[in-house]
């Protein structure tokens, strides 16, 4: 037989097997054959047979490991070399709270850190600032000089861990104070390992923690990127985060569409400041969602990768193999758990984790049970933290790379998940672009159409969200959850204001003057603003130096 | 013909999680009320006065970065210096069990969790506002 022969030998078995199919009654969990479709409205059919998968060509469209175009993973052994890193995001409450935890999870066998920081430092406002009232210390670590950073990694080695910090709007200044707190321990920056978030346009199109206008952001972020990709070669300078899009409704074609669109913004804005391609674009990461529909989520990483790998080749003609791989941190879907029956979301975790695992992810959170209903307990967050180490010691998915490759329904979801991500990245490209997108609206309605219509589809009872529209009980209350003291705000204000009075005003001044003459003109901010924080300049002071020349972004309301 | 419930929804503290305050403008829209939202990042200073501004009947609050507890009696506190007590005032988001009775002394008529039916907060504004013919 030739091919063209199995070929039609296939389709003629193909629609007799369906024929069969249809005259079974439909079941009660899919009410009708075709009324199956994942998150992004992708149609799921019974059954995926070789036919599904078309002219796809293994080597153009898969390839190996480690290879062009990376759709299996990245690397050539992936978690036969090494597993994932472990990384939980924590912070919350004091320096040396979260300096506590963080050795915990250390001692725990995690591997690297994830800072989170309070709602104030993730704006660029001081602890004592009046809008901190209630704020301090809440949804992470609130730090608001370099004295607060020396607390805060107090005997955790720097050149030895690497360590996330969720920080966009004043990543510059954060950075320079990791920079200039390594400098006192004797460490220069290229022995440095992280990574700063510094994605500001997520910032403007779903998670709200944004400070300048998108023009003056995206100068900052160049200027980080031509900084890093001299001083601090491993450091990884940005996290292109489709994860809070995802969690403020989006669906996964959306996710990785305007993820690499805002990836080929910050491309273009860097090339366009004069950087070679080749000499930053392997230092830029990626942080996806991943959601409840396992085998979506699956394709999704798949998809993103083969995507970005062909974009870095063909839109930006980049050369070096390191520059075309997208390599990503995976979080749980915060927006999943319930804070019903507390304890399912333990098994929602798993689920999603595991499709992180499949999905060939670099670093993995995985969340807690009982983030739905506060900031999460320490047995909760263990919980979490062990659910990862089952996946990758005992569940056997990490022997082999990619294990999913090769299944029909797979391949073909993978296909779909990037075609159908093609076809909002060109609309995005009509439109002049992410920046442009994002000022008109586009992105922040597309995600408001799809979250509204995901509430519509729980409330009609179409999509079953288990404990909340089916299979209820009465719920108990859950104990020990985590507070953290409101007093806080008071305690920080005597703090600062300890700090102020024994540091060099004259120095900080200067130096303060320095950032605002660098902000006007066109030298790289970095160097002034590590000198800042180094003469103990405040995360406030730099950042409302700052906005006196960029002003600030405000957007209007609409839902 | 019956006067619309006016509903302003409102964003107080730092929090840029707004998903499900869109979601229940949306919903409140869909149920026939006129809807505001005042955007994220808003002080309870600037929701109590666009509150009274807008003449509204229901302020609903929403807070996932734990600052409820100073936030929300703030808006409570806000109105009543204006004269605008005849609003009611519910909450919502990252709210744990242990803080609602806190809240509901403070003025809080209700507050509504994640998971929370949108019909359940739709219902709940029809049964306490009463519109003149």
């Amino acid at each position: 037989m030739d091919d063209k022969e199995r070929a039609e030998t296939l389709k003629a078995a193909t629609s007799k097997w369906q024929r069969g199919a249809d005259k079974v009654p439909a079941g009660k969990t899919c009410k009708a054959y075709s009324d199956c479709t994942t998150s992004s409205g992708i149609d799921v059919k019974l059954l995926y047979t070789p036919e599904d998968l078309g002219e796809m060509d293994y080597m153009r469209d898969i390839g190996f490991p480690g290879e062009y175009p990376y759709t299996r993973g990245y690397q050539a052994t992936m978690y036969r070399g090494r597993l994932w890193t472990m990384r939980q995001y924590a912070g919350f409450a004091t320096v040396e709270e979260s300096n506590r935890r963080y050795k915990y999870l250390l001692n725990q066998g995690q591997t690297g850190l994830s800072i989170a920081f309070d709602l104030p430092t993730q704006l660029g406002m001081d602890a004592d600032h009046p809008l901190s009232e209630g704020e301090v210390g809440k949804v992470g670590v609130s730090v608001s000089s370099l004295a607060d950073l020396e607390v805060l990694f107090d005997g955790i080695p720097l050149d030895q861990v690497s360590t996330s910090m969720t920080i966009n709007a004043p990543a510059a200044v954060l950075l320079a104070m990791y920079i200039a707190l390594a400098r006192r321990k004797g460490i220069s920056a290229d022995k440095l390992n992280g990574t700063i978030q510094n994605d500001i346009l997520k910032e403007y199109s779903a998670r709200g923690t944004y400070i300048y206008p998108p023009a003056p952001s995206m100068r900052i972020i160049s200027d980080i990127f031509a900084y890093c990709s001299k001083e601090a070669p491993n450091w990884n300078m940005i996290s292109i985060s489709g994860y809070h899009m995802r969690e403020a409704g989006c669906t996964a074609v959306q996710e990785v569409a305007f993820t690499l669109a805002d990836g080929i913004a910050y491309v273009d804005a860097a090339v366009k400041a004069g950087l070679d391609v080749d000499s930053f674009a392997a230092r830029v990461s990626f942080f996806f969602d991943a959601h409840n529909n396992l085998l979506e989520e699956v394709a999704k990483f798949r998809a993103a990768r083969r995507m970005w790998a062909r974009i870095m080749k063909e839109r930006f003609h980049a050369k070096n193999p390191k520059s075309l791989m997208l390599r990503f941190h995976t979080q749980t879907a915060g927006c999943t758990l319930t804070s019903q029956q507390p304890d399912n979301n333990v098994v929602r975790v798993t689920l999603q984790a595991l499709a992180a695992v499949l999905g060939g992810t670099q670093s993995l959170h995985t969340n807690s049970r009982d983030e739905a209903l506060s900031l999460p307990s320490e047995d909760s967050v263990r919980i979490a933290l062990r659910t990862q180490q089952i996946i990758g010691y005992e569940s056997g998915v990490a022997d082999t790379v990619d294990p999913l490759a090769g299944s029909y329904f797979v391949e073909s979801m993978t296909n779909r998940i990037e075609e159908e991500a093609l076809k909002y990245i060109a609309k995005i490209d009509e439109l002049g672009g992410a920046v442009k997108a994002i000022e008109r609206g586009f992105i922040q309605q597309e995600i408001q159409n799809s979250s509204y219509q995901y509430q519509l589809e729980i409330e009609s009872g179409k999509k079953v969200i288990v404990g909340v529209n089916k299979f209820q009980v009465e719920n108990k209350p859950f104990k020990n959850l985590m507070h953290i003291d409101s007093a806080l705000y008071e305690k920080r204000h005597k703090e600062l204001a300890a700090m102020k009075s024994h540091r060099d005003a004259a120095k900080v001044e200067a130096a303060l003057a320095q950032v605002k003459a660098v902000a006007g003109g066109d030298a790289n901010l970095m160097p002034a603003i590590i000198d800042a924080v180094d003469a103990y300049a405040t995360l406030g002071e730099v950042c409302d130096v700052l906005r006196s020349v960029f002003g600030e972004y405000r957007p209007d309301a609409s839902f | 013909m019956e006067q619309k419930i006016r509903v302003l929804v409102a964003k107080p503290g730092l929090d840029g999680h707004d998903r499900g305050a869109k979601v229940l403008a949306r919903a409140f829209m869909d149920a026939g009320m006129e809807v505001i939202y005042t955007g994220i990042r808003r002080t309870p200073e600037q929701i109590a006065e666009v509150a009274v501004q807008e003449d509204v009947d229901v302020v609903a609050l929403s807070c996932l970065s734990g600052a409820h507890n100073t936030l929300f009696p703030k808006v409570v506190d806000l109105l009543k210096e204006k004269g605008a007590d005849d609003i009611l005032v519910m909450g919502g988001g990252v709210i744990p069990e242990d803080d609602i009775p806190f809240l509901k002394e403070h003025g809080i008529s209700e507050v509504f969790g994640p998971g929370t039916p949108l019909a359940t907060c739709v219902d709940y504004i029809r049964s306490h506002v009463k519109k003149e013919a």
